[in-house]
């Protein structure tokens, strides 16, 4: 097995290009578990970790780039502000020890349903895309196409990932996720949700509940549209409990999972629609908050 | 945790004035800063020179026929150096614990899902790894025999071990079976005793021991033929007398040392790679080190017993059980293992701490094509506590009694009998241990306005911000024997040494017991020390140069080995006694030895112990037997079979999000009898340790397995309680003295993991309403989503 280390990023990318089987390696939290378990014996790995601006973020106006190494330790600690959404997500991710290691750009590489990025991901915009970098050229991947199956994604064999760009939150958002233990557990399913209050819009992210992370399209409209005809993102009056019940049925009914040994199909899809109630209400609850005290 | 409250503490009163350190005092493990640090030696950082890796190849089918095993591509790697299958076993094909019904190697057929058929040397362990990808193996995978009624029909349904093979007490799949019945039994003229009669049927599911440290050791063949193991193991004799056999060596001529042991609780019990690294060390001449992977310890060690049981009381208006009837299903899978005692257990101990007039019991082990399943801590007694304290609880809310009082009414005391007819001699203080863990205060209900979101259901996984929130308690209290039972003399040996080393007295104390992290080292320590009169006491490794320690299960340990020491050092007192008695002519009766010196209560010190010793060291071995128990009678179940008995109580506060179906686990109380707490902070560490091994069977741990394969060997998929799902657990300890024991000392490991997870179903059935007849209990269980 080929072990290739290079120092800057266009050597990355040159290394990648030359040798398109090669595994890269970030935190290896999930890479080195799966050699372990003989899952992979890849042909090469590629080691990221020399290169610096993986591992750093800025803020470009309101966009976060936040580059593929970050771990989650540093998310929840410098971005829990612009990034309150991925941030909350990362606080449920393992353990300390594999929040210091794990990063985004890992959790994208693996594309597995459970990665908790994703749900955070996919509800903080329609904005969010994914930096692929090759010597070819650089790709800007909108989040929801970019799971393409179980484990897949839709980088090309030679594509690297720099950055992940994530709008600045312009209104509150959580994260739930079910594990049957109280830390250090893979989601049963989780769920993510976002307000955008600057264009009116909602967004969500279910994880581990279909073959790919996915938005739960149909809710996020049905919701738009309650608020809108309401006039609650002016008002930001109280919601009622048809609208969360609805959307909870929504978010519910935009899940495909399966039996397996983590959960039934019927308790994720149970516990998708409280979890969207919950989400929604605590989000919502903040918003009209804020619209409160604005006023 | 700083919120836990060790009231255990209150019993460091009794340290003993000689020696801070000596019995009832707590000085700290010596492996514990080790083990804390990351600098512990464990069998699987063993390395030699020279040596070579093993591997062995299983099975992916739980039951096939082997039509045809092909090495040879794996025998042309370079690198490889053995390719070993049964036909090259020197010896016996198969061992076991108790019947030596498994191949060290399968021959011609496979019945469980992970059974090692072919062993690989290699000089590399990715070379071990492909070498065994390269073995061929032809199978005529057949339908595996799981469910009960496919057990019980083997006429429809096949034999795990055909009737000519057949090695065990039983007959058909039934490995073993117990019957029991006593009083007037239960007959429909027993049961119009009773004004109300309650039934149930309880499910406990495949619990895993769960140690981290995988199973490892390394074979150095020797220069005379034989082989030396150095091995995490719970019983270094035990595996020797299995080996010898195989290996076609005399027993003297394999000698096993004791490596360092990253957990047991029971799941070392049985052989695991012992055979195998020895096999291949013994066919390449070189030293031979294995390693489970995490997936192959899952399948390379028994498990516990899944059980199937049908419980039904009767009782008195008043209160007052009348009979109790009981069938227990324990699923072994492929192999004996320790499958009779378990039945024992199960079958003696399955009515739990009651005076019940009328009883009857059938309980049964099962051969199947799942997972062996043999000892784990508690074993028998853990599957039993769940059916009938749920029967307890039930029975108590059909009469609109207390759940605790109910159980007071009916606890067993000593002078009292056991179903089996053994009367209790010692304290049983059932009701006691209940009173008391009612009275500790209850923990502060939910702060809501001020939520810390580590304290609900979910944690950080922020599920609940207090929504769906419901809180309940419930009780438990459980009985498990100590040492080994039915007529076993588990005797255990002691070597201790006094000599002078740079001027100072010091104790040697010699054994062959695994610390398996128990803290048995700590506490022969502290015996030599206050029989002795001794500050500094090493421990030899352990090993078979000594004889037997017996087994580090069964909550023994302390009991057997520490009470050998005692008889050691009793023994090497009275000879230095003796000595000085010949050399001074002394004629009191009242000496002893206290802090290095030989004294007399009527005539003070009498010389130094250094003065004494001189040169000389006095060096002697003794070993020490519990009272003889007898067989149970295979129909009614009827004999003195258990050496001791140990009692504990639970009260568990649990916190579960309705809505959610998750649980969190507030508090967990636990009132134990320990006789005499030799180390205070040991013990309160055992009980905690064992009521969080319950806490793991109440709600996260199994082993699942479908059609016989397994389905999560991993720590991603079986769970096990990590610090946010262990709640503070205040202990409370009592010192009521066994007189059969040595320093009236009860055996302290096991019943907590018997009698904690019945409390926290209890406490979750109170939140929820809903009857919860198995475990652990899943979300889906309490959201209707199964
Ligand atoms: C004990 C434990 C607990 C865990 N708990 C969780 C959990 O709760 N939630 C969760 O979501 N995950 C969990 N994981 C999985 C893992 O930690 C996460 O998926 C993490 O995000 C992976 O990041 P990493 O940097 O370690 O990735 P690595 O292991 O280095 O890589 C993962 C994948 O991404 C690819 N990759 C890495 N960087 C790039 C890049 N720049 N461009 C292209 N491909 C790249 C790799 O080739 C590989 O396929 C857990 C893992 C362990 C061991």
């Amino acid at each position: 097995m080929e072990f290739l280390r290079p120092a800057t990023w266009d050597e990355a990318l040159a290394a990648k290009a030359e040798y398109p089987t090669a595994l890269p390696i970030s935190g290896g939290t999930d890479v080195m578990v799966e050699m372990n378990f003989d899952v992979h014996r890849p042909s090469a790995i590629l080691d990221l970790n020399r290169i610096p601006e993986l591992r750093q973020w800025e803020i470009d106006g309101d966009v976060v780039k936040l580059g593929a190494s970050v771990p989650y330790s540093r998310i929840i600690d410098e971005l829990s502000e612009q990034l309150p959404g991925l941030a909350k997500a990362a606080h449920t991710v393992g353990s300390p020890q594999i929040r210091n290691r794990g990063s985004v750009g890992g959790n994208l590489g693996g594309a597995s349903p459970a990665g908790d990025a994703h749900p955070a991901l996919l509800a903080a915009g329609r904005d969010v895309f994914v930096e692929a970098v090759s010597v070819r050229g650089t790709r800007l991947i909108p989040i929801d196409e970019f799971y393409v199956g179980v484990k897949r994604n839709s980088l090309a064999a030679d594509e690297l990932i720099r950055t992940v760009h994530i709008p600045v939150a312009d209104g509150p958002q959580q994260f739930s996720k079910i594990g049957t233990r109280n830390a250090m557990v893979i989601a049963v399913c989780a769920f993510g949700f976002a307000l955008h209050p600057k264009n009116h819009t909602v967004g969500t992210g279910i994880g581990s509940a279909a073959p790919t992370p996915r938005r739960a399209v149909e809710a996020e409209e049905y919701l738009q549209g309650a608020l809108e005809e309401r006039g609650l993102w002016e008002s930001g009056g109280l919601l009622g409990a048809e609208v969360t019940q609805r959307f909870g049925e929504l978010v519910k009914a935009a899940a495909s999972p399966i039996d397996d040994v983590r959960g039934t199909a019927d308790y994720r899809r149970h516990t998708l629609a409280v979890m969207a109630r919950r989400t929604l209400t605590w989000c919502w609850n903040d918003y009209s908050k804020q619209i409160r005290s604005a006023a | 945790m700083s919120t836990r409250t060790i009231q255990g503490q209150k019993n460091l009163q009794n340290i003993n004035q000689a020696s801070k350190d000596g019995i009832g005092g707590s000085p700290l493990r010596p492996d514990g800063t080790l083990k804390v640090k990351g600098e512990f030696a464990y069998s699987s950082d063993m390395w030699h020179e020279d040596m070579l890796w093993g591997m062995a190849l299983r099975s992916p089918h739980p039951r096939a026929n082997i039509l045809s095993v092909d090495i040879s591509e794996a025998l042309k790697l370079p690198g490889v150096y053995a390719v070993l299958t049964h036909q090259d076993i020197p010896g016996s094909k198969f061992y076991g614990l108790e019947i030596q019904d498994q191949p060290a190697l399968a021959i011609d057929k496979v019945r469980y899902h992970g059974e090692a058929i072919a062993l690989v040397a290699a000089d590399h362990p990715e070379t071990a790894r492909r070498a065994v990808k390269k073995i061929k193996v032809e199978y005529e995978v057949l339908t595996p025999i799981v469910t009960e009624e496919q057990c019980l029909d083997p006429e429809t349904h096949g034999y795990v071990h055909e009737p000519h093979e057949f090695k065990s007490h039983g007959y058909g799949n039934i490995c073993h079976e117990q019957k029991l019945v006593s009083g007037l039994g239960v007959t429909d003229e027993v049961r119009a005793l009773a004004d109300v009669v309650i039934s149930g049927d309880y499910e406990v599911g495949m619990q895993d021991q769960a140690f981290l440290g995988p199973e490892s050791g390394l074979a150095v063949p020797a220069e005379d033929g034989g082989i030396d193991l150095y091995i995490a193991t719970q019983w270094l004799h035990v595996d020797r007398q299995q080996m010898a056999p195989v290996l076609g060596l005399p027993e003297e001529k394999v000698r096993l040392t004791l490596a360092g042991v990253g957990g047991a609780f029971g799941g070392r019990e049985d052989i695991s790679m012992q055979i195998h690294a020895c096999l291949l060390a013994q066919h390449t001449g070189k030293p031979v080190k294995i390693v489970y992977a995490r997936d192959e310890s899952f399948y390379g060690h028994v498990h516990r017993h899944p059980a199937k049981m049908h419980y039904e009381h009767g009782v008195t208006r008043d209160g007052k059980l009348v009979f109790a009837d009981c069938r227990i299903v324990l699923d072994g899978g492929a192999y004996a293992s320790a499958s009779p005692a378990v039945v024992g257990n199960a079958a003696s101990l399955g009515h739990g701490p009651y005076v019940i007039p009328n009883v009857k019991m059938h309980a049964i082990a099962l051969y199947s094509n799942n997972p062996s399943c043999g000892a784990m801590r508690g074993f028998g007694a853990v599957q039993a506590a769940f059916g009938y304290e749920s029967q307890m609880d039930k029975l108590a809310e059909a009469l609109g009694m207390d759940p605790v009082e109910f159980r007071q009414l009916n606890a067993m005391a000593e002078g009292d009998h056991m179903p089996t007819g053994q009367q209790i001699d010692s304290p049983a203080p059932v009701a006691e241990l209940l009173q008391r863990v009612k009275d500790m205060p209850l923990p502060p209900p939910l702060d809501l306005d001020n939520l810390d979101i580590r304290a609900v259901p979910g944690a950080l996984s922020n599920t609940s911000h207090g929504e769906g929130i419901v809180r309940g308690v419930g009780y438990s209290v459980g009985i498990k024997n100590v040492g080994f039972s039915e007529g076993f003399d588990d005797y255990s040996t002691a070597r201790v040494r006094l000599e002078v080393i740079g001027g100072e007295p010091v104790a040697m104390v010699h054994t062959a017991m695994a610390e398996v992290g128990q803290g048995g080292v700590t506490v022969h320590a502290q015996i030599a020390r206050t029989e002795l009169g001794v500050e500094q006491v090493t421990i030899h490794p352990a090993n078979t140069e000594v004889g037997s320690a017996g087994s580090t299960s069964a909550s023994r340990q302390t009991y057997m080995t520490g009470g050998a020491v005692k008889l050691a050092a009793e023994a090497v007192k009275q000879a230095l006694i003796t000595k000085g008695r010949r050399r001074y002519g002394w004629t009191q009766n009242d000496i002893d030895l206290v802090a290095g010196k030989v004294v007399s209560e009527s005539a003070g010190v009498l010389v130094s112990m250094v003065d004494l010793l001189g040169d000389e060291a006095i060096d002697l071995t003794r070993e020490h037997h519990h009272r003889p128990t007898v067989p149970f009678d295979k129909e009614t179940g009827q004999g003195f079979g258990h050496v001791q008995y140990t009692f504990c109580a639970n009260r568990a506060v649990v916190d579960v999000d309705v809505e959610l179906g998750l649980v969190k686990v507030v508090e967990l109380t636990a009132v134990q009898d320990v006789g005499k707490a030799l180390n205070p902070l040991s013990v309160v560490g055992q009980i905690q340790g064992g009521c969080t091994q319950a806490l793991g069977l109440a709600v996260m741990e199994e082993i699942i397995v479908k059609d016989g394969k397994v389905r999560n060997a991993s720590f991603t998929d079986y769970l096990i309680p990590t610090i946010l799902d262990t709640p503070p657990i205040p202990v409370e300890i009592l010192e009521l003295p066994d007189p059969n024991a040595p320093y009236g000392l009860r055996g302290v490991g096991e019943a907590p993991t018997v009698s904690a997870t019945p409390s926290i179903v209890a406490a979750i059935r109170q939140a929820t309403g809903i009857a919860l007849t198995r475990i652990p209990v899943r979300p889906e269980h309490l959201t209707g989503t199964l």
